[in-house]
């Protein structure tokens, strides 16, 4: 995983409550079994006129105007602001996957659910809760100021807006501490393999009807 | 000190606490299916890493799969690479039990794994989907993980979790003839909407809950991930262990005796305090459809469609107007007079046997409305299909004119052939009403097996209760 510490990005906005897992890459592109090449699809019914499928070129597809992330001064953002319950619905990874693969690398909200939100942090993306009245300037601010960017500190935990307006934000100290050096899950764990063991034969001689 | 049913599993299964609380969390069932574990299997070998426990695993292919035409395979080919990686996968690392494409007892992961006595009290559930929260109404701690973490399980049979808070929501009372647990689910996620339970692990308790059986407990705690709940459950008591007795997977003689004892035990203490608790009465609730898209755009079949400004806060009746537009409904509508193009009864929802005699129930003697191109009913699995035809249910949904399928996910989020075209209407027993979810375009409208059964011979939606 690539380290997160700090981002200075350009803000695309995406002004809607309860943006489910199926918006952000739809189900046609889940039959993929690799992790890569998503983003040219991520919001895939949103971002095209046409129905898309796998395997499509979307050079020669025609793209909605209306689509926000299609709008030319958004173009390169890395720091997506959302509303609440952002990434509801599905567990599918592949929603983070295609984000990332779009090219963000933080999302700023009110609110992720659960899945989505865990999802993240194993994948380099950085999921951001700020509160209700600070979204609600940022998205003022976003639509008003072209090229607005913000920095985010993952260190500090805090997000700057380009007046000097410092936001702190929560973050877990072990997600934080796996974002910040790339670490990867699973090497962590098995440093705690005899542990694992030690459990496993307890629970199988209390309870063996469960190693069936 | 006592504690609740969430705190007794969560203390069961800790192998190790970080600094800031975050657990590893032993897992005893792992559930695979085609989608969401080929990049794990993957990430697996490229690492050099072994599966720790391989007698964890139960896999199927669900997602996927035709419901029709079996004799001609999976004809679209990235389905099949996808079906085929997974009969690889498996062949290669093994596992406890494999259910693939055609066996007899493949289906839908969260109706097979109870079904064969795969899921049992106090255990620990993964599976790389969010309706692994089915698994909790038979007092598990059933977590949907994504693909980084269904890699992290089979490495080392431990997930990464923060303790959740706490929320009993208890209904209390007797529901209505017609009424049934996806109403009471529905109502739930009207009332405290799809992020009213983000964050917190569900406990569903109280007289009406205990009076469902399994397969009403399953469509509640299915439908808790719909309420922003990544786990909801229900404790353990004689009709849980009465559903498992004899099952493939459970245990039997001395080790049944023993099993039942503890599974006893899979309580909350009386005095044990929540963070949060919502009280429901049963008696209120009516059948209930959903009209937008999500599925707390939810209201009884004596309602109406809201307007935008009946809502507040800008964003929500934004939403509102924006969910209208696309489900192309006019405020005020009556909820019983919108016409529907399609039937969907199916979906780790609604598929299990009860699901399919409480349609047939309806449906019988009945004909399926002229205005409705297309109703289908797709088992959870090859188990049920079987049960379902030795009752001679199959007979009765063709003789009114649905169509009898295969099992599988099918149009819940149509992965495969079954789906609604743009601007279709479709009555359906599945757990997400989102844009695009059973097709692009399509308009889906959430009810029980019932209502939809009801739906398809009115030709729109109408009250199950006034049918004589």
């Amino acid at each position: 995983m690539d380290k997160f510490v700090r981002l200075d990005g350009l803000v695309a906005p995406l002004d809607r409550a309860n943006v489910d897992t199926d918006a952000i890459i739809p189900k046609q592109f889940l039959k993929s079994i690799k992790r890569s090449g998503f983003g040219p699809n991520a919001f895939d019914e949103w971002r095209y006129l046409d129905h898309g499928e796998p395997g499509q070129d979307v050079a020669t597809r025609a793209r909605n105007p209306n689509f926000v992330l299609n709008q030319a001064r958004y173009q390169g953002a890395s720091i997506l602001l959302v509303r609440s319950n952002f990434g509801c619905g599905s567990s599918r990874e592949h929603a983070p996957w295609a984000l990332h693969d779009f090219g963000f690398r933080a999302i700023v909200g009110e609110s992720f659910a659960d899945i989505f939100f865990n999802n993240c942090f194993k994948n380099g993306l950085l999921p951001i809760v700020l509160p209700k009245a600070e979204i609600d300037a940022l998205f003022g601010l976003t639509e008003h100021s072209p090229g607005y960017r913000l920095t985010i500190d993952l260190a500090e935990q805090r997000v700057v807006r380009p007046d000097g307006h410092a936001i702190p934000f929560e973050v877990d100290a072990f997600r934080k501490e796996c974002m910040l050096n790339g670490w990867d899950d699973i090497g962590l764990t098995l440093r705690h393999a005899e542990k694992i063991r030690e459990f496993e034969t307890r629970r199988r001689a209390e309870q063996p009807w469960l190693f069936a | 000190m006592s504690r609740t049913l969430y705190e007794k599993l969560w203390d069961s299964h800790v192998v190790h606490v970080e600094e800031d609380g975050t657990a590893l969390l032993y897992i005893d069932r792992h559930l695979v299916h085609e989608v969401t574990s080929p990049q794990a299997f993957e990430g697996l070998k490229l690492a050099g890493r072994k599966p720790w426990r391989i007698s964890s695993i139960v896999a199927t292919a669900d997602h996927n799969t035709p419901t029709s035409h079996w004799e001609l395979g999976i004809q679209d080919p990235i389905s099949r690479q996808q079906v085929e990686t997974l009969d690889a996968n498996i062949r290669e690392v093994g596992a406890l039990a494999y259910f693939p494409f055609k066996d007899k007892r493949q289906g839908i992961v969260h109706v097979v794994g109870p079904e064969n006595g795969a899921t049992l009290p106090g255990m620990t559930v993964v599976c790389g989907d969010s309706h692994t929260s089915t698994h909790g109404a038979f007092a598990c701690l059933a977590h949907g993980i994504g693909t980084s973490e269904v890699e992290h399980v089979l490495a080392t049979q431990c997930l990464l979790q923060k303790k959740s808070k706490t929320m009993l929501v208890r209904v209390e009372g007797k529901v209505g003839a017609g009424v049934t647990a996806k109403d009471i689910v529905l109502a739930l996620i009207g009332r405290i909407g799809t992020a009213g339970g983000t964050g917190y692990a569900i406990e569903f308790g109280g007289e009406a809950i205990r009076a469902l059986s399994m397969e009403g407990r399953m469509t509640v705690c299915n439908m808790a991930i719909e309420a922003g709940a990544r786990v909801g459950f229900v404790a353990a008591d004689e009709t849980t262990i009465a559903y498992l007795k004899g099952r493939n997977f459970a245990p039997k003689g001395d080790d049944w005796d023993k099993a039942a004892a503890v599974w006893r035990t899979l309580v909350s203490d009386a005095d044990a305090r929540f963070d949060t608790v919502i009280e429901m009465d049963a008696r209120q609730i009516v059948p209930q459809v959903t009209w937008g898209t999500s599925p707390e755009m939810v209201t009884g079949i004596d309602g109406m469609v809201p307007a935008p400004e009946d809502f507040k806060d800008p964003v929500k009746s934004e939403g509102v107007a924006r969910a209208l537009q696309y489900m192309g409904l006019t405020p005020r509508m009556r909820i019983d007079q919108i016409p529907i193009d399609k039937v969907f009864i199916g979906s780790c929802t609604n598929s299990r046997i009860e699901d399919l005699r409480a349609a047939a129930a309806v449906a019988k003697g009945r004909t399926v409305a002229a205005n409705v191109k297309l109703a289908l009913v797709v088992p959870g699995s090859g188990l049920i299909k079987e049960q379902a035809e030795a009752e001679g249910l199959d007979k009765i949904f063709i003789a009114a004119g649905f169509e009898w399928r295969q099992p599988g996910c099918s149009m819940c989020l149509a992965m495969n052939d079954d789906r609604l075209n743009p601007g279709e209407r479709c009555a359906s027993t599945s757990n997400r009403n989102f844009e695009g979810r059973q097709g692009a375009g399509g308009r889906t409208h959430l009810v029980s097996p019932a209502m939809a059964a009801a739906a398809a011979i009115a030709g729109r939606f109408a009250d199950v209760r006034q049918l004589s």
